[in-house]
């Protein structure tokens, strides 16, 4: 597999704040990569850094194998799809995708064939006459892809493309893009702050914090295995329950002992055998935990229900184990009344356990 | 079935609001239009406006007199045969210590002066303010900030080194100096405006056209030029009324022959020759303000708002 987007030992500083440091990254050929993160983290900095519309203070970054890293953007063979879809006001749509090849002084005949394609592609034929302000917001963003279409180029760029639009539209155009990598093959790069975005769209998610990648995996692997406490809160909703506690060895089993509570984790897939005494977070994911459905030896506990989020298709809720609140999420045709008894099966296979010191994965 | 249980609910929620809706819609009624507070404030508004207006009524209605109407002393009697000779007499032909050829003289010199120094002046400093608001260099700010002090220094301090710089490059007394000397002065504050509005206009705008491959001047014409008119008329009527207006630099930097309209209009008003004549006088003020009114008047239509509209989230 050779690598499209290659980024190495970058730094980026303004003036004494540093946003990125020693960032390493490699993107494969036709990859849907997903920058994830909360704002500030720096992901956006970094996708504005692999365009050239910043100057990075240290490092390299290679595209298609070429040292891009003074290269003038327009150069590095990348089409960027902003937020705001920045379509030239004054110009109509046609003009908005030529102006690029025009620039480039690509003769006319290849411009028309290649708006012709980009906007066959993004059925948006009958808008090319009209102006950006004429357009609905998922129109002008179709029209700020089609932009980054006509020029042809070897890696797509997407800053947070769906987070202008409302929840309808968001979950179109999700599609659309997905349809449109799996149809084009690119290099996509896409910034989000959004979960399901990511997990829809990605081939691999690079979940960052303070200008740091936490962990690079696809997105099962994200959701299932996260590397450390800050993936493992940050996705899933809602939020993976998390059991502050103490290994111990009990009856000659491992257990986590949390208030009062154990929990028995011989099933879990530690990396290395867990020392007793390790002070531990352990974390569960609400649809991890049965109720009322433990299987025949299984570890059950008790609980109360506390509060039901009946959702449709699933239905939340929310319990007190070991002293504190815990999410549950079960079939949405099972309810359960306030302060109903029930009791919990947890699949330690599928948890988490992390050390509390480092908040690494044990 | 959806139907009939929403109608059933509406009908529920009928009954509940009956006692509501039997005392009425809770809270002030708006004012009616005349009601006594608004005769008061717009009484007050009137009053004001006239007052502001009196002058400029007093002075059209003297400037379409003739001198034995205006002797008889009442300024505010409309005339009684109006005559355009004060007008024709200003314009060609009123007399200054120096020469009797009325106020045209200025008025050409003054759009000689106010034209160029306008387009060269907003053209400098809107190129200034894209450079500071886009293309930040090492010092960007330093050299903002000190072109900012600038706008703050009072002129007459600069007047006596501009006035040796002038000499030094032999275009003293020309109009050339005057309008380098107007074309400085508007920098400060224009490069403010247009860095101001620039920052304002959506910066992912400016990466598109670099992605796209845009460079310093295609981007500064095809992009932000067509989404600026805005502040382009603010910026011309600034300059226009403000180098119309000025009286300060054009006697100081010019010669005789080419004072501008307001030095002209100073030296006919104040030429002592035998009698007043009010009516020239008037009829020659106002055609030195004819200028910046008529440019308010035609470039309020143009403040069009919301050209960018469109190019972001609307």
């Amino acid at each position: 597999m050779t690598s499209s987007v290659s980024i190495q030992d970058l730094s980026l500083s303004f003036g004494a704040v540093t946003v990125l440091e020693n960032l390493n990254l490699d993107i494969r050929d036709g990859e849907f990569l997903v920058l994830l993160g909360s704002s500030g983290c720096g992901k956006s900095t970094l996708l504005n850094c692999i365009a050239g519309l910043l100057e990075i203070s240290d490092g390299q970054i290679f595209i298609k194998g070429k040292n891009v890293t003074w290269e003038e953007p327009k150069d590095r063979g990348i089409g960027m799809v902003f937020q705001s879809y920045a379509l030239y006001p004054q110009m109509t749509v046609e003009k908005n995708l030529s102006f690029g090849l025009k620039v480039a002084k690509m003769p006319q005949p290849e411009i028309d064939k290649r708006v012709a394609r980009a906007a066959e592609i993004l059925q948006i034929q009958p808008l090319l006459k009209r102006k950006p302000a004429e357009l609905s917001g998922g129109q002008r963003q179709r029209v700020a892809i089609g932009r980054a279409l006509v020029r042809d180029v070897d890696v797509f760029l997407f800053d947070e493309p769906l987070s202008n639009l409302d929840a309808k539209l968001r979950s179109e155009l999700r599609v659309e893009i997905k349809r449109l990598h799996q149809s084009l093959k690119n290099t996509m790069i896409y910034v989000t702050h959004d979960q399901i975005e990511a997990l829809t769209l990605a081939d691999r998610i690079a979940v960052m914090k303070s200008g740091v990648i936490q962990q690079l995996a696809d997105p099962m692997t994200i959701y299932n295995a996260p590397e450390n406490l800050f993936v493992a809160g940050f996705i899933g909703s809602p939020s993976m329950n998390f059991f502050r506690g103490t290994v111990e060895e009990k009856g000659g089993r491992k257990i986590v002992h949390v208030g009062g509570v154990d929990f028995a984790i011989d099933a879990y897939p530690a990396r290395a055998p867990i020392l007793s005494g390790t002070n531990v977070v352990l974390g569960i994911r609400p649809e991890h935990v049965t109720v009322d459905e433990v299987p025949a030896g299984g570890d059950a506990h008790a609980a109360v229900v506390d509060i039901e989020e009946p959702m449709g298709a699933d239905n939340l809720l929310w319990l007190k184990l070991a002293g504190q609140t815990m999410s549950v999420r079960i079939a949405g045709s099972r309810r359960y009344a306030p302060g109903s008894q029930v009791r919990l099966g947890i699949d330690m296979g599928m948890a988490s356990i992390f050390d509390s010191g480092t908040e690494q994965r044990l | 079935m959806a139907d009939i249980s929403s109608l059933n609910t509406t009908a529920v929620a009928i009954d509940a609001a009956k006692p509501q809706l039997a005392a009425g819609p809770r809270g002030k009624r708006p004012a009616r239009a005349f009601s006594g507070t608004n005769i008061m404030v717009y009484g007050t508004l009137l009053v004001f406006a006239c007052y502001y207006l009196l002058p400029l009524y007093v002075m059209v209605v003297t400037s379409l007199k003739g001198m034995p109407e205006i002797r008889l002393g009442n300024i505010f009697s409309p005339p009684v045969e109006i005559t355009f000779e004060p007008w024709v007499k200003a314009w060609s032909s009123a007399c200054t210590g120096l020469n009797c050829d009325g106020l045209s003289r200025g008025f050409w010199n003054s759009v000689r002066i106010t034209v160029p120094s306008t387009i060269a002046s907003i053209a400098l400093a809107s190129i200034n303010g894209y450079a500071l608001a886009n293309w930040r260099f090492k010092g960007s700010e330093t050299f903002f900030i000190v072109l900012i002090i600038g706008a703050f220094i009072p002129y007459q301090v600069m007047i006596y080194p501009l006035v040796i710089i002038l000499r030094e490059l032999g275009i003293y007394g020309s109009l050339t100096g005057l309008i380098i000397v107007h074309s400085i002065f508007g920098m400060p504050i224009l490069t403010l405006l247009f860095r101001n509005y620039f920052v304002s206009l959506p910066e992912e705008l400016f990466k598109a056209a670099r992605i796209d491959g845009a460079g310093f001047w295609m981007i500064y014409f095809r992009i932000m030029l067509p989404m600026s008119l805005p502040i382009f008329v603010v910026a011309m009527i600034l300059q226009i009324t403000g180098i119309w207006n000025d009286f300060l630099f054009g006697v100081v930097f010019t010669r005789p022959e080419y004072y501008p309209i307001t030095v002209q209009l100073n030296n006919i008003v104040n030429s002592v020759q035998g009698v007043k004549e009010y009516n020239v006088n008037m009829a020659a003020t106002l055609l030195t303000g004819a200028v910046p009114l008529i440019v308010y008047f035609v470039s309020g239509r143009l403040f069009v708002r919301g050209i960018a509209a469109g190019a972001v989230k609307g």
